[in-house]
This record gives C-alpha cells, structure tokens and sequence, in this order.
C-alpha cells in the first residue's frame, strides 16, 4: 500500500509511463476502432497526469525534473496530444471509407502516435542533457515512420528528405551536447551530474565560456534544424504537407515548440555563465530571416498544407526573435506566442484535414468558396486563419502586439523588419484564405460514394478546433491573473 | 618515455586512423570500395573506445568498443554488400562534386576544426582536446560526403561516418555517461532498419536508388 501511495504522489511517473506502456498496447489491438479510442483514451489519461503536475510537484531527480517553465509546455503538450488524437479518431474513420489506409497501417500509427507523445514529453522533462538529446532523435524516428504512411512517391521523397536533414541536425546537436559536457566537467566532475540542468545552472557561470559559445553554435544549428528556423526549414513543408493531417498537427504544435525548448534551455545556460557569446544577436537573425524567407513564400504556395507549414516557419521565426530579444516583455511575449501557435495552428490543421478530404484535393486552386458549401467549416476556417494572421482579438495579436511594442521600445530599427514580414504574411493568408472560403463554390468529390460521417464522428471532429479557438480567443480578450504572473515568472528565468 | 606519453600518442594514431579513413571514403569510386572503408573506419572507432577505456579506466566503454565492432564494422556493412547486391546497383558512385575538390574541401574542413577547437579546450586535458579536433575533423567529413555524393547508400555511408565521428568525440571526453553511448549505437540500430525500409520502397517506386529521380518531384502540384 505503501508503494501505491508513493506511485500517487508522484505524477511523472505516469505522464511518461501510460504512452510507454501505451504504444505497445495500441499495436497489439486487432480492430482500428477500438485503436482508435484507445488512442483517446490514453491521451486524455496522460492529460490527467500532467494537470497532477498543479497539484503535486515532483522533486528533481538526476534524469527528469519539472520546474516552472517547463511545467506549461507538459501540460500543452499534453492537451493537444489529447485534442488531436480525438480528431485523429475522426480523421481516421473517415480516411479508412476512402481506403487509402489499410487496418494493420492504422494499428502502426496508433502505436508510433503514442511513442510521439513519450519522445516529446521525455524532452520536456529530461533534466539530463543526454537524455533530452535521445528523446528528440526519438520523436524524428517516430515522426519519419509517420509522415511516410501513405507511401505515395510524394510521402517517401517528403519522410527521406525530413530523416537526412533531421538526422544531421541532430548528430550536430549531439557534438554541442558533447562540448557543453565538456565544458561543465572541470567545475561538476565526471558523470550525471555534469549533464543536469538542475545542477548546471547553478555553477553555470564558473564554466569556460569558449567552449559553452562553441558548442551554442553546433546545438543552434542541430536543434534549429528541428525548429524549422530558416534557412535549415527545407523538410518541413513537406513533412507536414503529406502525411495524415493529425500529424501535421502535432508536428507544428508540439514539435516544433519541443526543439525551441531545447534552445532556450541551453540559451539560459549560457546566460547565466555570462561571459560566452550573447546568443541574442544569433537568434535574433535567423528568427528574422525565418519570418521573411516564410512570408514570401507564403504568396507561391499552391497546396493547402504547405500554406499553412509555412506559416508555422515564420511564427517560429517570431518566437526565436522575441527570445533572441530577451528581457521579460519580450520573453512573456515569447512563450504566449509558444502556447497561442500551438492552438491555433492544430486547430487550422484540423479544419484542412476535414477539408481536404471533402474536396478529395490539396490543390488551393481546386478548393473555393468553402462558406458556401461548407458553412460551419468554411468559418471556422475563416476565423482560425484570421486568429494566426494576427487580428484582434485573438491571442495571437496579443503575442505578436507585444513582441513589436517591446522591441520598438528597445530596438526601433529591428522592429522594421519584423513588421514588414508580419504585414507581408498577412497579406498572403488573407489572399488565399479569400479564394477558399469565398467566391463561387467548387464541387466536393471527396464526399461523393462515401457514407456521411455520422453525427457523433462530426461531433469529435470538430470539438478540438472549438475548444482550440475559444482558449485563443480567451487568452487574446483577458488572459487569467494567475497566468499572467506564472508567465511573468518564467520570464525572468528566461534572462 | 611515460605512460602518459604512451597514452597520448596511442590515442592521437588511433584518432587518426579514423580520420583517415574518413578521407578515403570520399575518394572511393566504387559501392563495395566504400562500404569496405567504412567498416574500416568503425573497426578503427572500436578501438579508439577500448584504448580511452583502458587508459580512463571506464569499463563500460569497452561495451562501446564492442558495439562498434561487431554492429558498425561487421554488421552494418554486411547488411550494406547484401543490399547492394540484392539491388544490383551500378558499381561506381556518383559523385555531384569531383574527387580533386572534394579532397581539398576535405583538408579545408580538417584545418578548420583545429584552429576551432583547440584555442578553446585550454582547460581541458591535452588528450581530450585532440580527440574532439579530431572527432569534429571527422564530423564535418561526414557532412561533406553527404553532400557531395547522390546516392542513398552512400549518402547513408556518409551519415553513419558523421556517427562515428560523434562517437569518437563522445568516448574521448573523460567520464562521459554510459547513457550518451548506448543511445547512440542503438539509434544506428534502429536507423538501420528505417534505412531498410525506405531502401525498399523507394526500390519499389522507382527502381533505382537515384536521389535524381526523387529531385524530379519538387514538392508543388501546380
């Protein structure tokens, strides 16, 4: 009894360990179906485990730790692992009418779903640097294997493309990791304890900086890979353009703001040494170019998909800029926008995914006039799309509101720039979503021959992209008191 | 001479073996030749990580060196000959750059490393700052082959010459945790397989492991 006491009073345990085990399980299950909820149900559970993480605060071991910053991203990870795997229930039912997935490729991608959502939850706990590294090489693994489900020509050339420049990034990180290891050992002494955050941070400053700058530079580039920071973005769009729409959610959701998370934590570190470079000016720059290379590639996209994974390269772009800005505006300002793309962005992802498969097509030319043959997803297109090209009163205008009035108070000269390829992206979203949502409609192939979902599948198709909006509309009209201070908080942990 | 002489220098030539071989697989020009270098420089790796366990007095890096053995030089490149066979893929490798420019990159790359590291390891041991020059030197090698070459296999020989570099650097930095070491060989492990897999279906689709005929899809179906 004791024991089980002890297992309660801990959540970690059960964050990782319900997709550990689930995984597995979820491969051994003959029917889709009953994969498919058992997908659900295993996410809501590991939901529930990360919302422990309120109440109980586990004690930093050598291997995992929680702390104030890396607290919220568990718990969004967790919470839109749950969304998407209810959309993903959906999505497959109806994807499975079209036969495009037969059940022992379903049963595989409910077990890789579940090792997605270990890898990524493992990197946001690690404490060990080590164990970060592997986890992140975990979820390329897993995503790769994912993004080539389909194995059209396109999904292959999409998945080996995503694997080469991933794996390099990756490999690159590992030789930072390396060097950063190196640099702690002469003050920490040799083993775990030289690879924890927990324990690094607090003699962080009697490092050797030369080495810490160097080895910043390897993981910027590895872990920047994973981020989609230009110009090291080539795989995204394709990655998130053709495999299952769920998918694209998560890898633009969660992903993403994983590998980001890597950064800043070994941006932290190296502010609190304080004599190796400033990584700001470095950020800075590939953040902006990451918001103009996007921008403008956003006005020749001419698949759905890929219009949307580029929009995911400039919003990251916006983050890494405001973290490059530092200072605890732009910080806060950072990690609202982490949280507001993370909604948003699935939620947009979900929508396509309804979408593409009713027009049978991902071609934007082939897809018009949605809010005329589909009302209900036509707007909520509309309004997703306004939200992430930054109008009032979404929060994404908030983030991105903050991010420009910081800097214009600071820097007025980097605030240009920023500013353009904000206004330049806007003007692109607005151009295409003009085309898709209004004008004379075209007709919808996908549904013809196939049976009409039933209510309850529509239902838990469109809750997540309900849910996802309302908390971005929330956050953009009053964020919550508490909020406001556990942000501020983690501001000021940032540097 | 002293013992700590002896263990530098052994280090240092063992290093450099690794390196070395790192340079002939970008002048290899044919499949098997490359897969041959390869094994080589993995065999090479096994034992740059039993010296740094002997002279560190790490045990657990012996299981290092023997991973890299008998998976990275006797495994691997055994399940690399079969495919090749088993595809028929011509012999010779097609290269995007010549060799004469690839090798001089290649030198370029090395100097790099070393006016890179070494000014900022002063701190550190002069053992462990010529194995990270020369595990970087190998690295950037790595790198360099993957871009230089076209095909798959090669590009994936590249890949896990980049591995090896990473280990190089991994085992030469004193008491670095076992838990580093492990995932990287199992990350090969389970690399490899997903390498199997993708071999097969591109075989399927295009009958040819031509990244050419991959480039002609650019990735918009205007």
């Amino acid at each position: 009894m004791i024991s089980l006491a002890a297992a309660f009073s801990d959540p970690l345990p059960w964050i990782l360990g319900i997709p550990l085990a689930g995984s597995p399980l979820l491969a051994l299950i003959p029917r889709w179906r009953w994969g498919a909820w058992g997908n659900v149900i295993l996410s809501a559970l590991t939901l529930a485990a990360a919302c422990g993480l309120f109440v109980i605060r586990p004690e930093a071991g050598p291997l995992l730790f929680i702390d104030d910053f890396n607290i919220y991203l568990v718990v969004l990870t967790a919470f839109v692992g749950f969304s998407t795997s209810l959309f993903s229930a959906a999505y497959i039912t109806r994807e499975s009418k079209g036969s495009r997935l037969t059940p022992l490729q379903l049963r595989f991608y409910h077990a890789m779903y579940q090792a997605f959502m270990l890898t990524m939850l493992l990197a946001l706990c690690a404490n060990n640097i080590g164990v970060l590294w592997v986890a992140v090489e975990g979820a390329t693994l897993t995503t790769v294997l994912m993004v080539s489900l389909y194995r059209t020509r396109e999904a292959i050339e999409a998945a080996w493309k995503y694997f080469i420049l991933c794996s390099v990034g990756i490999g690159l990180a590992l030789f930072g990791t390396i060097l950063i290891y190196l640099a702690a050992q002469p003050v920490m002494g040799d083993g775990m304890s030289a690879m924890a955050w927990s324990v690094m941070m607090k003699r962080a400053s009697s490092f050797q900086p030369e080495l810490i700058s160097l080895g910043f530079v390897f993981l910027l580039v590895g872990y920047g890979t994973k981020t989609g920071l230009a110009p090291l973005h080539a795989w995204l769009p394709d990655a998130h353009a053709e495999g299952p729409t769920p998918i694209s959610a998560v890898l633009s959701g969660l992903l993403l703001n994983v590998a980001l998370y890597a950064l800043l934590r070994f941006k932290m570190l190296i502010s609190a040494n304080g004599h190796a470079l400033a990584p700001g000016p470095l950020l800075i720059s590939l953040g902006t170019l990451s918001i103009f290379v996007a921008a403008f590639m956003l006005y020749r996209r001419g698949d759905i998909k890929r219009l949307f994974a580029y929009s995911s390269v400039e919003h990251m772009g916006l983050m890494t800029f405001a973290f490059g800005m530092g200072g605890p505006l732009a910080n806060f300002a950072g990690l609202l926008h982490m949280a507001m793309h993370s909604l948003v962005k699935s939620a947009i992802f979900f929508s396509v995914g309804m979408i593409a498969q009713a027009a049978g097509t991902k071609r934007l030319a082939d897809i018009r006039g949605l809010t005329a043959s589909r009302p209900l997803l036509g707007w909520l297109l509309v309004v997703g799309v306004l939200a992430i090209a930054g109008l009032p009163p979404m929060g994404v205008f908030m983030s991105e509101f903050l991010v420009i009035s910081s800097t214009f108070a600071r820097q007025p000269w980097l605030a240009l720039p920023v500013m353009l390829g904000l206004l330049v992206a806007f003007g692109a979203l607005v151009l295409r979503l003009q085309g898709l949502a209004f004008g004379e409609p075209t007709p919808l192939p996908g549904l013809e021959g196939v049976r009409a979902p039933s209510r309850f599948t529509r239902t838990i198709g469109y809750l997540p992209i309900f849910a996802h909006l309302s908390l971005a509309l929330v956050a953009g009209i009053m964020l919550p008191g508490p909020l406001v201070t556990w942000f501020q908080a983690v501001a000021k942990m940032l540097g | 001479m002293t013992m700590g002489a002896i263990a530098y220098d052994t280090a240092h030539l063992i290093g450099a073996t690794v390196l070395m071989m790192g340079f002939g697989l970008l002048y290899q020009r044919r499949m098997t030749a490359v897969i041959r270098t390869y094994s080589l420089q993995a065999m090479a790796l096994a034992a740059a990580a039993a010296w740094q366990a002997y002279i560190q007095d790490a045990p657990h890096l012996y299981a290092t060196a023997a991973i890299a053995l008998l998976f990275k030089g006797i495994a691997v490149p055994a399940a690399l000959q079969w495919l090749v066979r088993k595809l028929g893929i011509h012999r010779t490798v097609e290269t995007a750059l010549g060799i004469g420019p690839t090798m001089m990159a290649g030198v370029g790359l090395v100097a790099l490393s070393i006016v890179l590291v070494l000014p900022v390891t002063e701190n550190a041991t002069a053992l462990t700052r010529e194995s990270i020059a020369l595990a970087m030197s190998v690295v950037l090698l790595g790198l360099l082959m993957m871009i230089t070459r076209r095909n798959a296999v090669t590009q994936v020989v590249g890949f896990m010459a980049l591995e090896n570099g990473l280990l190089l650097g991994a085992v030469g930095a004193k008491g670095m945790p076992l838990v580093v070491e492990i995932s990287i060989a199992f990350s090969v492990l389970v690399a490899m397989t997903l390498f199997g897999i993708f071999f097969f279906r591109i075989r399927e689709r295009f009958d040819s492991l031509d990244l050419a005929y991959l480039e002609t899809y650019r990735g918009e179906r205007q």
